[in-house]
């Protein structure tokens, strides 16, 4: 009944470029493209400057997209594993009520969906997944 | 380097392969603290502890940039053209970074 259904891959997908990058924007079009086709994503994996899409704080002009709350509300609908590289994140200021807490820092500006972890975690992911697919440099 | 050495840890087979600009990254004798940057000499040396042994240089890009393969840190084999291409099939994922 569904044929489709043979053909379901995992897919594990690291973005390495920043909110205002066009391969944030290809990413995430891929991620939902997977999604629509009846594939599923085991993780997402931010690293480099894509862990800025995990801050909170950003904010857009009314008249452009803004990229960083289209991920979080894809990720969130979807209930997806959002990894965001720690170390990665910590150096540009993308922190956590944990990491906030922990090093002192006045303010925390990340979040739900988002978890911050190691570069374990993509090695993970790519180890469990059928196709591993890299966005950005 | 980072994730070679954190797949290493998890137990994957990891090789290292040197291209472009990346090249530089295996000259010995660098001074990075006159830059106030830091060395990844102690990171490089701890990939063989970690089972990272295997590493390849693109012969061409250590070329472009006047450099030989005596000159570099690590014992990394220089490989070129369809040697890289052949080498890239080996492997179940490649990332580059």
């Amino acid at each position: 009944m569904f044929e489709s259904r043979l053909n379901v891959m995992k897919f594990a997908i690291a973005l390495l470029a920043g909110p205002q990058d066009p391969a944030a924007r290809s990413a995430l079009s891929f991620a939902q493209a997977a999604l629509d086709g009846g594939h599923q994503i085991s993780r997402l994996f931010f690293y480099r400057d894509a862990v800025h899409l995990a801050s909170d704080l950003a904010v857009q002009p009314q008249d452009e997209s803004d990229i960083a709350r289209e991920w979080r509300e894809f990720i969130s609908s979807n209930e997806l594993d959002a990894v965001v590289c720690i170390a990665a994140a910590l150096r540009r200021g993308v922190l956590n009520e944990a990491e906030a807490s922990r090093w002192e820092r006045p303010v925390a500006n990340s979040g739900q969906p988002w978890v911050l972890s190691g570069l374990g975690q993509w090695v993970d992911a790519m180890q469990s997944a059928d196709r591993a697919v890299t966005f950005g440099s | 380097m980072d994730l070679a050495l954190a797949a290493a840890a998890f137990g994957v087979p990891v090789s290292l392969l040197f291209l472009d600009s990346g090249v530089m990254q295996l000259l010995k004798g660098q001074e990075s603290a006159l830059i106030k940057q830091k060395s990844l000499t102690a990171n490089l040396k701890a990939l063989p502890i970690f089972g990272v042994e295997d590493l390849f240089v693109c012969q061409h890009s250590l070329s472009e940039r006047g450099l030989q393969s005596n000159q570099l840190l690590l014992p990394a084999k220089p490989v070129e053209g369809a040697e890289i291409a052949a080498l890239l099939e080996q492997y179940d994922q490649v990332v580059t970074l």
